[in-house]
């Protein structure tokens, strides 16, 4: 995974509210494999018509957004389905960082196990950033190191799980930690077993 | 006075399945329970590209229910896109030695139907799936919560999953439902009072006299949309009832090691003095049969309201988002719900697909035409025999809607089991998001009794007219 420490990009703003996974990929979709590529599918059913042409009203459309890698929404990004997909099909498309109020659990978690930086920022400040980026397409910088978005001379403090941040600054997963405890979990697992023998399915041995 | 901190359920399960705790706070936490579907496709990859196996196939599970066709009788056809969807999940827990429900086995179903009824999901164990509204389980007060594809892969290989403890909620309901009400009335009551995204980062914990009150039924159907408020998991104490319904399922505990199960579950409930990070109380008296008239499951309204004007919205945010959902819902401002024609009805999915949601819309219906057409999934098949046992499945079809086999089908249209661009469907779902039936088609969210109504008028409707002088 690419660890993220400091990515300076194109920001694009979506002003909507409830970008649900099933926006950010629809359903139809997720019968591809990860060696496919999900990019193409993106927020398919915003970005394209019926007939399948780029609706130019479309942000993430606009010659002046192309290329962007952080996406800027309005609250309860990434909600709905755990679908992983989601996630994938920003990555794949070339977002590194996703800005909004509030963003889904399960979609934040997924982000994180990706590479991918969900960012909480309080309303005022998205929405003062969605303002100034539709008047004006900008580049700018998320330092995660420093917790710190550098946009238009200004810099946005924001906060972020501690656990996240050292995964995202290192591009770590989680298994080779996991295995690392390999004894413990045995240790825990037998045990356990003795105490709640009620929890093993009954397979009517 | 024990000198232990008074805890919460949620607290209690935790705590039982914390196998270490990292400096940061994050736990490593052993999994009972792991439900797969079709969509894990993706994580069986990456256990291929590492080569690993699976560390518990004894307590991992497999249904086939995302992709299934409904109507899979003998002649039909189906599409091999979809198909191999269906073999992959075969393939994959074959290969790995995995018991599978699949296409064609008595116990196949929705996962979250599946697991309660097959005594898999019980009290106080975590239990994980790939699919967010694994938070249904949580109604036997367990610990169940929905994970993504890197997850899935993470717990098969291990059997364990980290994770960071989330702020606890408790929503406590008290008083008595109204007549021709259920859990579906107050979970679009919960959410619409707390927001889509209200319950970010929490645990919920239902409480109080109208959550007792509720059969298991009832509360997986609110367990299950506690993802909808933004929750991670929702959980309900395990009571008399929930033993109930354990007793003589085909994996759950049995005889003596029942009864030391029963024994150590009722000590799960939340200690008196629990304190929760945040808690409300809901008056049940107040909820009255709802709907939603948007694009999230927060946008919901009682069917007696009118579709609201966002020029009367003083936040500049929200009337944006409201103007967005108009304008796709294809609704004016103003006009009474039970005016807007529907095109279509669904019955299905794991919130509202068990026995008692069949019985509750067959209620409606008996002896009463549909004058749009319409779909009943069951939610097994198991439900589906039961319900027919009933005679549940001659009132659907008489009142002219099609009933056919159990699986997510229009919940998630990943089947083919879609609506046409434009339509508006009245459905028993959790989703009402743009697309999700299909693309361009609206979705209204309500209860099985509702939905059987609107199939009635041809209109959202009010059920409780059409109760009166039944049985619920
Ligand atoms: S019925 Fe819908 S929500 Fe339930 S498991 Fe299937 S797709 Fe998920």
């Amino acid at each position: 995974m690419t660890p993220f420490t400091r990515v300076t990009a194109l920001a694009c703003p979506l002003a909507m509210a409830n970008i649900d996974t099933d926006q950010l990929i629809p359903a139809r979709f997720m019968r591809r494999t990860r060696k496919e590529g999900y990019g193409p599918v993106l927020l398919h059913d915003l970005r394209f018509a019926e007939d399948g042409t780029p609706r130019t009203d479309f942000a993430l459309n606009r010659p002046e957004y192309a290329g962007a890698g952080f996406l800027v929404a309005r609250r309860n990004f990434g909600s709905g389905s755990s679908r992983e997909a989601a996630v994938y099909a920003l990555a794949d498309y070339g977002i590194r960082a996703v800005i909004a109020p509030s963003l889904g659990d399960i979609f934040a978690q997924n982000a994180v196990n990706n590479g991918l930086l969900p960012v909480r920022l309080d309303e005022e400040a998205v929405e003062n950033l969605i303002a100034s980026l539709t008047a004006q397409p900008a580049v700018i910088t998320i330092d995660l190191q420093a917790m710190r978005i550098e946009a238009a001379g200004r810099a946005l403090p924001f906060s972020i799980d501690p656990v996240w941040r050292t995964k995202l600054l290192n591009g770590w997963d989680d298994l080779d930690l996991t295995q690392s405890h390999a004894t413990e979990i045995r240790a825990f697992m037998a045990k356990d077993a003795q105490s709640r023998p009620w929890m093993a399915p009954d397979r009517g041995g | 006075m024990s000198d232990t901190p008074p805890r919460a359920l949620f607290d209690k399960v935790w705590q039982a399945h914390v196998v270490l705790t990292r400096d940061d706070g994050t736990s490593l936490l052993a999994i009972d329970r792991h439900f797969l579907h079709e969509g894990s496709h993706h994580a069986f990859a990456q256990l291929a590209d590492k080569g690993a196996g699976v560390a518990r196939p004894d307590l991992t599970f497999g249904v086939a229910d995302h992709y299934v066709p409904t109507r899979r009788g003998a002649g039909q056809s189906i599409d091999p896109a979809i198909a191999e969807m269906v073999e992959r999940l075969t393939r994959n827990t074959t290969k790995h030695g995995i018991t599978l429900f699949g296409l064609g086995d008595p116990r196949q179903g929705i996962v979250h139907v599946v697991g309660p009824e097959q005594g898999l999901t019980l009290p106080g164990l975590t239990i994980v799936c790939g699919d967010s509204h694994t938070s249904t389980h949580g109604a036997y007060g367990a610990l169940a919560f929905g994970i993504g594809a890197s997850e899935v892969a993470h717990v098969l290989m291990t059997g364990t999953l980290w994770q960071k403890k989330p702020k606890t909620f408790r929503v406590n309901v008290e008083g008595a439902l109204g007549p021709g009400l259920s859990a579906k009335d107050i979970a679009l009551h919960i959410i619409a009072t707390i927001g889509a995204d209200g319950a970010t980062g929490h645990a919920l914990e239902y409480a109080g006299s109208a959550i007792r009150a509720l059969s298991m039924e009832g509360r997986l159907t609110l367990c299950n949309l506690s993802i909808e408020s933004g929750a991670r998991c929702g959980m309900i104490a395990p009571d008399e009832t929930t033993f109930r319904a354990i007793a003589g399922r085909p994996f759950a505990p049995k005889g003596a090691l029942l009864d030391r199960a029963i024994e150590a579950w009722r000590q799960l409930p939340s200690d008196a003095d629990a304190l929760f990070d945040r808690e409300i109380t809901i008056d049940a008296s107040e909820i009255a049969p709802i709907v939603t008239w948007g694009i999230t499951p927060e946008q919901a309204l009682p069917i007696t309201a009118r579709v609201p004007d966002p020029a009367r919205e003083t936040d500049p945010v929200r009337a944006e988002a409201m103007r967005n959902a108009l304008d796709y819902m294809a609704l004016t401002p103003g006009t009474a719900l039970a005016d807007v024609p529907v095109s279509r009805v669904f019955i299905g999915s794991c919130t509202n697909s068990r026995i008692e949601d069949l019985r509750a819309a067959a209620s409606v219906l008996a002896g009463r035409k549909a004058r749009v057409p319409g779909l009943v999934s069951p939610g097994s098949s198991g439900v589906k025999r039961q319900a027919e046992e009933e005679g549940l499945d001659r009132i659907f079809r008489e009142a002219g809607l099609e009933w056919v086999e159990s699986g997510c089908s229009m919940c998630v249209g990943m089947n083919g089991d879609i609506g046409q661009p434009g339509e508006r469907i009245a459905s028993t779902t959790n989703r009402n998001f743009k697309g999700r039936q299909g693309t361009g088609v609206r979705t209204h969210l309500m209860s099985p009794a509702m939905v059987a109504a609107a199939a009635i008028t041809g209109t959202l409707a009010d059920c409780r007219p059409f109760l009166a002088g039944r049985a619920p």
